[in-house]
């Protein structure tokens, strides 16, 4: 009983691509979703997911001075690689990287290592399916290892229910939780919008997916915007072996449904609606086919 | 041979979990004598970097060879250059991976096998 | 002055704003902290020039020095070395370049080098200089080029940081010493949402802030009732135009095009430099 993983992405961010997944997940037979966008997690508020049980994500430790045995010697001001230290000695919470290289050098032993909640996580219900998600704290880095706490958290939903589908809304960008996020998923589908920028951002997650070889399809969303953009993006993507999907079009129902908290597809038959039903319907098709592939 | 297997109980009966890198403890076993001992997995406290940690667990170990389930990139690359075998995609008992493992049946894993399964 | 334009969810209008303020000012240094996504360069007609790559130390092990002691491993709080039975082995992308290892290792066999994980690009158009910063595909850490990035720019004139997306390390970085931050928001429900997170973030660093309403519409007053709630002034709001959206979409900032949005957008300047430098 082999999971199947589509991951979305956007490269850079409100081009449609939560909105593109809330729908899937209605549409699709029996998934688990996983929002691995911690920074920013936004599929909940269309989902409206019930929330079973979390726990607390402890990252990277942080340094801690105890001022009581501290003689402002300075050593490990001048250590730290992370101008985590002011000079009085006060560790910076944020800036800390949790490397633990001051504890070393001190010579009083007034600094220890302490744990801090990075982040939280959350398995929920939806009345899609289960869904795990997770939310980051504030000027917290490895968000890339929360996203896999996500991932993982997915798989176990996944295995305790016998489901065979994970939907994972992806974060922004091309870094750490990027990274996180594409390992391990049979398929990624970009939502590209046709700007100039959006361009430029769907070609940098390609080259990503192309780095760990994901293979790659996309769709231009609201594509009535600029449709001789959305062309030169189809066309480049052809030339890269990214394969193309039915355009979406621009509609006013992406928000309607956003504001009244539900999928676009739930909110009525708009060609908004029609073009997502046919696009699930096409993803589910290369996503079989994809996996075939690796098995053969 | 001495062989690590990543489990969350205590002898041979326990399950071998999943997830290499951040299992509870490592069954060390002798897989001639069937002498064992355990031991808590030291990568469990780390942010990142456990496959690494856990990995570097089992070297210290001295074990020849590894039964899991699942082991992420980075550390099968370790194990992978300490020469140590990895059987993965192995549930069941500990027992029952030992046994598979003897009858060689239990495949031996050319690459890494869960989070990055489509390259590295 | 720095001034960091950032918001909590991406693609609400940082890049729209940030330009928009640059193309007003007479000289400006802007710099493009969203080394994963930068786009601002799109709207100045390209990326310039390289300033240099950017590196980061890694550690490497000089083997004829190695004991095997495990000492850097065991210390290492980021697995990114593995001591074997006859060698070390650095896991690159690991490494944070902290220290700690070299600290401990009793023979002194630990050194660093330098690794490359992306560029600094300079583009000058009027009174703008653009600098971007380019994260390489593949690498896992933003952070250190935006560091760079500030390094390189300094703290003198009018500085406009074009901040990531979230309110992740990168955008902590790029926003923690700004004299002023504007946070660019949607009334969306996924606007407002993400909106608490960066304004949540945005107190904890203590910077003093105020919103910009992009995409503007009637029809989600939650918006305007937390604003209101919580004592955020809004000092401009732009419409949901189809025309601006066009200009964009070709790479066109509306600012160029629509002269009602020069006065516009000078008023905004005025209004964010009178606020006070820290």
């Amino acid at each position: 009983m082999t999971v199947k993983r589509l991951l979305v992405m956007s490269g850079k961010g409100g081009t449609g691509k939560t909105t593109v997944v809330a729908s899937f997940a209605a549409l699709a037979d029996r998934p688990v979703m996983a929002d691995c966008d911690v920074d920013a997690p936004d599929l909940h508020l269309v989902l409206d997911p019930d929330l079973v049980s979390s726990h607390i994500y402890h990252g990277l430790k942080v340094a801690q001075v105890d001022h009581e045995l501290c003689t402002l010697c300075g050593t490990c001001v001048s250590t730290c690689r992370f101008d985590a230290i002011s000079e009085d000695v006060h560790v910076d919470a944020i800036g800390c990287e949790g490397c633990g290289a001051c504890v070393l050098v001190c010579p009083e032993i007034a600094i220890t290592m302490a744990e801090r909640v990075t982040g939280e996580v959350y398995s929920s219900t939806t009345r899609f399916g289960p869904m795990a998600h997770a939310r980051l704290r504030a000027g917290e880095e490895a968000s890339g290892k929360l996203v896999m706490e996500v991932r993982k958290l997915a798989d176990d939903m996944a295995k305790e229910t016998g489901r065979t589908l994970e939907i994972i809304d992806g974060p922004p960008g091309i870094g750490c939780p990027a990274i996180s996020a594409l390992s391990g998923v049979d398929a990624l589908l970009i939502v590209a919008e046709p700007t100039l920028s959006g361009r430029q951002g769907m070609e940098r997650v390609v080259g990503l997916a192309q780095h760990f070889n994901i293979p790659a399809m996309a769709v231009v969303n609201r594509s009535d915007l600029n449709q001789v953009e959305a062309t030169t993006i189809e066309q480049w993507c052809r030339g890269q072996d990214v394969r193309v999907m039915d355009r979406l079009p621009y509609d006013d129902a992406a928000t309607d449904a956003m504001i009244a908290g539900t999928t676009v597809v739930e909110h009525g038959e708009g060609p908004l609606a029609k073009a997502l039903r046919t696009l699930w319907n096409d993803v589910c098709v290369a996503l079989d086919n994809y996996c075939q592939e690796v098995k053969g | 041979m001495i062989i690590g297997i990543p489990t969350s109980g205590n002898d041979l009966s326990a399950d071998v979990e999943q997830r290499f890198g951040r299992c509870q403890r490592f069954l060390i076993v002798d897989s001639g004598t069937m002498d064992f001992h355990v031991v808590d997995n030291s990568a469990l406290a780390m942010g990142g970097g456990a496959g690494v940690r856990a990995a570097q667990q089992v070297v210290d170990e001295g074990v020849e060879a590894v039964i899991a389930g699942e082991v992420g990139p980075k550390a099968y690359e370790v194990l992978e250059r300490a020469n140590i075998k990895v059987y993965a995609r192995v549930t069941g008992t500990v027992r029952d991976a030992l046994d598979l493992v003897r009858s060689d049946m239990a495949k031996g894993a050319d690459g890494p096998t869960g989070p990055a399964r489509h390259g590295r | 002055m720095r001034i960091a334009v950032a918001s909590g969810k991406g693609g609400t209008g940082k890049t729209t704003v940030a330009l928009g303020l640059a193309m007003v000012a007479e000289a400006v240094t802007l710099v493009d902290c969203d080394v994963e996504e930068p786009d601002d360069h799109i709207f100045l007609g390209g990326r310039g020039d390289l300033v240099e790559e950017v590196t980061i130390p890694v550690v490497r092990v000089d083997e004829t020095a190695c004991t095997l002691c495990g000492e850097c491993a065991r210390v290492c709080a980021y697995g990114a070395i593995a001591v074997l039975k006859d060698q070390v082995m650095v896991v690159d992308e690991m490494c944070h370049g902290c220290g700690a290892c070299g600290i401990v290792c009793p023979v002194d066999a630990i050194f660093e080098e330098r690794r490359r994980i992306g560029e600094v690009w300079l583009r000058e158009r009027g009174g703008i200089h653009l600098y971007t910063g380019f994260l390489d595909v593949g690498q896992p850490l933003a952070t250190p080029i935006i560091t760079r990035l500030k390094a390189l720019v300094g703290r003198e004139g009018l500085l406009i940081y074009d901040s990531p997306p979230g309110t992740a390390c990168p955008v902590v970085e790029t926003v923690r010493d700004a004299d002023h931050c504007i946070l660019v928001t949607e009334p969306t429900p996924f606007g407002l949402f993400d909106l608490t997170m960066a304004v949540d973030m945005i107190r904890e660093l203590d910077v003093p802030f105020d919103v910009v309403v992009n995409r503007d519409r009637d029809d989600f007053p939650d918006m305007d009732d937390y604003l209101r709630a919580e004592g955020i002034q809004v000092l401009m709001r732009i419409p949901d135009s189809m025309e601006i959206a066009r200009l964009y979409s070709r790479g066109v900032h509306f600012v160029e095009e629509m002269p009602e949005w020069r006065e516009r957008f000078s008023d905004l300047l005025v209004k964010v430099i009178g606020g006070g430098v820290r």
